[in-house]
């Protein structure tokens, strides 16, 4: 179950970023968890903490207790950005104190209601006019596809870590890290 | 307004405005002398804990997310943004958004820099004597030779913990010791691209770095992992300023407060008595002191002072930021693994001491001399930096595993002196304010034609250094613009380097200058800038170690 978006956007966007991202001989963006990394995003303050930030100091997956998992929590300065960039400005003076500012979710929302309720069905030929033709909402999802896709997992993307193994990526060392070998030698 | 005091409930002795490496320097010099001492920082702490026994904060990760696309170093560019613009014909500003900002966190900017620090040469500090003037720009050489500050070099190379070969760089300037550590393993790219250069005659040798090579100080060494400049250090292996700031509090004469926001310098007329600052609770309140301290980089203490009504016609002006010319090559039959590392480890001078190729090539481009900067060897290694240059589509997940861009890519920054231009500055924004509700920093910056024409002389000779190594394509790439706006979009006029100095310049004499040569301003002898704000020329080197440098002689000139 999405977090934030509907079902419906839920999977217009899973066919969005694997047409950005489309599986070859590895995994594309649904199968590596892509939607879920932006969906986790427009929702990041339905968790406490927010998951806006894991945490450290180590994931666990080269040694070391596991702390990405556990979310920082946000100042109340943190909280008034990350929400103005998540949900708008909303007309609310605190959040406008520089103009209007349109969320990430009204971005999303209407977004993927111009590209159609059909564009699931659509072949990918008609799927890649629709999204040439709302180049400014491609670029946006692309943007936070290629963070779902590579970036660490605790934030719903990059499954297990298979994004990172495809490419020949360890992801994140510490404490392990690299020794003076590995780094020198080719 | 509430008055708020200090340690103890006594009047302090300085109030020290930023957590970086100026400020702290400074901090750790003032309580070892038993100064107490309050550190405004207006950023959150994720480096150490505030109480006895100020263990070391487990909050910093190898996590490109948090660190590049979601500002957890601060400053947030939607909470404080600046503001950029070429020259008055742009209107107000051209540009709202992150104007090369620096972190905005106990630490500042050395928590996440990837720390090379090399010394100054001996002619940076009278460029004007050496080289002579150029039109258009305010060339002076500095109230303060290289051998006045070669002691304080020495001694902050110790207290962030330095590694270098001091017999490695044939134009470093004369030491009077040897680096505290040995230098950390070469980068696998820095070994092949070192031996390109030094085949067509340049000097290539380990980066002085602020990250520990041995156990120094009861850190650790580090171990490589590759996420280091943008980064904080998971295992705190890097010592500016983390070395300094514990060592502060370690003498219970320093405390840090956090999210504290100094948003005036108050004055008696003849001399400062305190701050007003508005703490994370958004109230604004004051504390008085013997001194103010500012070390907020060298954007946000011009800043500081505008808002505080200083009016020296000078303050802000003479703005510099290092011209950074990029030459990559692509190299189909390697892979450089440049995510192992320590981002940089080799570095050469060459193009900071003109020969006769570039005496030419400033003739030519009608300037009496020319001077690049240090070249660093490589750069970090990240995925979703690459991820974001290639096109979207069936071709995405090809490019990512043959990695042109990223593992199979080799490059050269020049970080090419900027030189001290009057109308280029810092002032206060007339319309765009921080979250707070004070006038934000506005950037007014065009590069001199002297830029220019170095980055044109020295752009193809990096490129012919990466086509000696065997790259199949160069490509150079002369100042790219900031990254991020509030709402995505990216300046192309807004330099990209995080080297800022200038704005508030040094000299002895008080018509030309703010600041004295123990950074006190004129107007108010008892607030000392302690930061690269006081520059008066920009060199090519990073203007970390030397700021420091500055910093440990203006607080020990404070307390003797
Ligand atoms: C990715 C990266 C890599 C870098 N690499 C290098 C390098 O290799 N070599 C090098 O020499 N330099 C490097 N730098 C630059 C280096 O970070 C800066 O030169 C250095 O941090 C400047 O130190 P500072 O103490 O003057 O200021 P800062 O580090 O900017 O610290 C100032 C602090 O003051 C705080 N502050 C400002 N105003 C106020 C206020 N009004 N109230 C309260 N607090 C305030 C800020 O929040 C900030 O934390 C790099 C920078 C970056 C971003
Ligand atoms: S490369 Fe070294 S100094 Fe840099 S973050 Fe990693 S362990 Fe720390």
């Amino acid at each position: 179950m999405p977090t934030w978006l509907t079902i419906d956007e839920y999977r217009t966007l899973t066919a969005v970023c694997e047409r950005l991202i489309p599986a070859d001989q590895t995994p594309g963006a649904a199968e590596v968890g892509v939607p879920d990394y932006i969906d986790g995003l427009l929702g990041a303050f339905s968790f406490d903490p927010p998951r806006i930030w894991a945490g450290g100091s180590f994931s666990g997956r080269h040694g070391g207790q596991p702390g990405f998992a556990r979310f920082h929590c946000l100042t109340a300065l943190d909280e008034l950005a990350w929400r103005t960039r998540i949900e708008g400005s909303l007309g609310r003076p605190e959040r406008e104190f520089n103009g209007l500012v349109v969320g990430l979710q009204e971005r999303y929302r209407e977004g993927l209601a111009a590209l159609g309720p059909d564009f699931c069905d659509c072949v990918p030929d008609e799927q890649v006019l629709r999204l040439r033709s709302l180049a400014t909402f491609t670029q946006l999802v692309y943007d936070h596809s290629c963070e779902g896709m590579y970036g660490a997992p605790e934030y719903g993307g990059n499954r297990d870590a298979i994004a990172w193994s495809s490419i020949g990526f360890a992801g994140d060392v510490e404490p392990r890290g690299w020794t003076d070998h590995e780094v020198s030698e080719a | 307004m509430d008055r708020s005091r200090g340690i103890g409930g006594v009047t302090v002795d300085a109030i020290i405005v930023g957590s970086g490496p100026g400020g702290s320097t400074v901090a750790d010099i003032l309580t070892a002398a038993g100064w107490s001492v309050v550190i405004f920082e207006k950023g959150r702490n994720h480096l150490i804990d505030l109480e006895h026994p100020y263990r070391l904060a487990d909050d910093f990760s190898n996590d490109e997310i948090k660190f590049i696309n979601r500002h957890f170093l601060g400053p947030d560019p939607f909470l404080e943004p600046r503001t950029f613009r070429t020259g008055p014909e742009d209107g107000d500003h051209s540009f709202v958004g992150d104007v090369n900002s620096i972190p905005s966190t106990v630490g500042g900017g050395g928590t996440h820099a990837d720390g090379k620090v090399p010394r100054f040469r001996e002619e940076d500090f009278g460029l004007l004597s050496t080289y002579g003037p150029q039109s258009g720009a305010s060339v002076a050489d500095w109230p303060l030779t290289y051998a006045d500050l070669e002691p304080f070099y020495a001694d902050v190379e110790r207290r962030i913990g330095v590694t270098g070969d001091a017999a490695a760089n044939p134009l470093a300037a004369w030491r009077s010791g040897p680096y505290p550590m040995p230098p950390g393993p070469s980068m696998y790219g820095a070994v092949l691209s070192t031996a390109a250069a030094e085949t067509l005659g340049y000097h290539p040798y380990p980066a002085p770095g602020a990250t520990n090579s041995v156990p120094y100080d009861g850190r650790p060494p580090c171990n490589n992992c590759g996420f280091c400049a943008f980064f904080g250090c998971p295992i705190h292996a890097k010592g500016d300023p983390v070395a300094m700031l514990q060592r502060a509090l370690m003498t219970g004469n320093a405390e840090i407060r956090p999210e504290t926001f100094v948003s005036r310098i108050r004055t008696d007329g003849r001399r400062a008595t305190g701050v007003d600052f508005v703490g994370a609770d958004g109230v604004e309140r004051s504390m008085d002191a013997r001194y103010v301290v500012v070390a907020g980089g060298a954007v946000e203490t011009p800043r500081l002072l505008l808002l505080s009504g200083f009016d020296h016609p000078l303050i802000g002006r003479h703005l510099m930021v290092h011209f950074q010319t990029i030459a990559a090559g692509g190299f189909a039959d390697l892979r450089f693994h440049a995510e192992r590392g320590r981002a940089v480890t080799h570095l050469h001078d060459d193009a900071l001491v003109p020969d006769d190729k570039s005496r030419k090539a400033a003739t030519q481009a009608g300037l009496p001399w020319m001077r690049g900067g240090i070249v660093e060897h490589g750069g970090p290694g990240l995925p979703i930096l690459e991820a974001k240059l290639y096109r979207w589509g069936p071709t995405h997940k090809e490019n990512m595993r043959r990695s042109p861009l990223r593992d199979r890519l080799w490059a050269f920054t020049m970080q090419g002196e900027d030189l001290p231009v009057a109308t280029n500055r810092i002032d206060l924004d007339p319309t765009v304010r921080d979250v707070r509700g004070f006038p934000v920093a506005r950037y007014t910056y065009k590069p001199h034609q002297h830029e220019l024409a170095a980055s044109a002389h020295h752009g193809p000779r990096m490129a012919a250094i990466l086509e000696a190594m065997g790259a199949e394509w160069t490509s150079v790439v002369t100042s790219p613009g900031s990254i991020e706006g509030p709402g995505g979009r990216a300046s192309v006029d807004a330099p990209m380097s995080r080297h800022v100095m200038g704005t508030v310049r040094m000299g002895e004499d008080p018509a030309t200058s703010v600041a004295d040569s123990n950074g006190r301003l004129h107007q108010l002898p008892n607030v000392v800038i302690a930061d690269s704000s006081v520059f008066v020329t920009s060199s090519g080197y990073g203007p970390t170690l030397t700021l420091a440098a500055l910093a440990a002689r203006f607080a020990t000139a404070m307390v003797s």
